[in-house]
């Protein structure tokens, strides 16, 4: 175990869909299971990113405090940084909000939860009181201003677009980097987005 | 007659008034495009198309500069090729190029341009501009946020349909183009809904209504067809 590449897998604010590519690896995830050590992910039930991680696979934009937060974790406690398909790429579909201004939170809260309700339109709630412990908790996390492609917060090592990357690309960006290449992004197969 | 030249080292002959774009793709070579189409006259909007001229090292757009006698061009080198990835980049940050959910999809002259040039991600600030889509006319629609004023559809109205529906208001980052006197489409009477700016478009700006995501296929050859068989009367 010790001399397995340790891998993570982020999601933040995304729809879920590059890891569900990532699952259409299908058999040839035996295959990576046999060189890597998969410490983090979403389909693994870890809730802290550990240190020392060798290479960590970044699904969706930067939305909220939280995918802030755990970015910031992520790029301190890992050699190599993928932003892994087009909302960390470009910020995609989850920065659409952005045409609404440079500080759209309020805006967009008040369209979902409001505008377009016609019962009990209320925000949700970013506190809690627990009743055993009586203290407030945060479980909402609030909405960043602005949505961010990753590499607008962090520095990104690999950029691996698509929406979402096929599989057979992910595997080329896997299958190079275990090689101990840095991954050549060229061409149509590794390259389209959308 | 004939002139020559050299393009990348190499000796070319081209014919006098000839574009160094024309020069160049008789001769083998391929230079980037993005606003020149095959049909309509070119303008050098897009600047994907510039080439360095030795001597001065003066970048200009090749499709809009004659080849003259002893030219020498060079057409790809390591500043150009940051030039064009960086002008990629650009348009892309300009307006709102969401790929996943465009019309376009997978048939889109600026997405094919982005992997032509290596674009893996944009470097620059997302400008998010507010942009509105136009589908007042009842079978095309007009989407701002997919526009980077190549001019295409101004050039096809005007040169090859003759009713100069489209046009470019305003200048700089404030440019678009409009349709009329800056009329909704719809309400344009001098429109002939012929559809030929729909394929002339090189992105998902200007579609069919009823197309969704990666439905928008163009014929854009077929402009060029016309213009063959009005002024040559070849049919083919």
């Amino acid at each position: 175990m010790a001399n397995k590449v340790k891998l993570a897998t982020v999601w933040l604010g995304g729809c879920s869909g590059c890891h569900m590519s990532f699952l259409d690896l299908d058999e040839w995830l035996f295959d990576l299971a046999q060189q890597v050590e998969l410490v983090f992910s979403p389909i693994a039930d870890v809730k802290i990113f550990p240190e020392g991680v060798d290479v960590a696979l970044i699904e969706g934009a930067v939305a909220n405090e939280d995918n802030l937060a755990l970015v910031k974790r992520v790029r301190a406690c890992s050699k190599m940084i993928i932003s892994f398909g087009d909302c960390a790429v470009t910020g995609n579909v989850t920065a659409l909000r952005n045409i609404l201004g440079p500080n759209n939170a309020e805006q967009v809260l008040q369209r979902a939860y409001h505008d377009v309700q016609n019962l009990q339109p209320q925000s949700p709630r970013f506190v809690v009181e627990d009743c055993v412990t009586n203290t407030l908790h945060e479980i909402v996390p609030p909405l960043l201003p602005q949505v961010l492609p990753v590499h607008a917060v962090v520095p990104v090592d690999v950029y691996l677009p698509g929406c979402p990357p096929p599989a057979p690309r992910i595997r080329a960006v896997l299958t190079q980097l275990l090689a101990g290449n840095t991954p050549q992004m060229i061409g149509r197969e590794m390259l389209k987005f959308g | 007659m004939s002139k020559t030249l050299t393009l990348n080292g190499q000796m070319i002959s081209a014919r006098e008034g000839e574009s160094i774009l024309d020069a160049a793709r008789d001769a083998g070579v391929s230079i980037p495009t993005l606003c020149h189409m095959n049909g309509v006259g070119d303008v050098g909007a897009c600047r994907m198309c510039l080439v360095e001229l030795a001597g001065s090292g003066k970048l200009v757009p090749a499709c809009t500069t004659k080849i003259s006698e002893g030219m020498e061009v060079n057409s790809d080198t390591p500043q150009l090729r940051e030039y064009r990835r960086m002008l990629v980049e650009l348009i892309f940050s300009e307006r709102n190029h969401v790929c996943a959910v465009c019309v376009a999809n997978g048939n889109c002259e600026l997405q094919d341009l982005a992997i032509h040039v290596g674009m893996d991600h944009v470097r620059y600030d997302y400008l998010y501009p507010a942009e509105n889509v136009d589908v007042s006319h009842p079978m095309f629609g007009m989407d701002h946020n997919r526009c980077i004023l190549c001019t295409r559809c101004v050039r096809t109205c005007d040169e090859i349909e003759g009713a100069h529906v489209w046009d470019i208001t305003a200048r700089g980052i404030k440019s678009h183009t409009i349709t009329g006197l800056a009329e909704p489409w719809g309400e344009v009477n001098t429109c002939t809904s012929c559809g030929k700016c729909v394929m002339a478009c090189p992105t998902g700006a200007i579609f069919k209504l009823g197309a969704t995501v990666a439905e928008m296929e163009k014929d854009r050859e077929k402009l060029a067809f016309l213009k063959n068989a009005r002024e040559r009367r070849e049919w083919v």
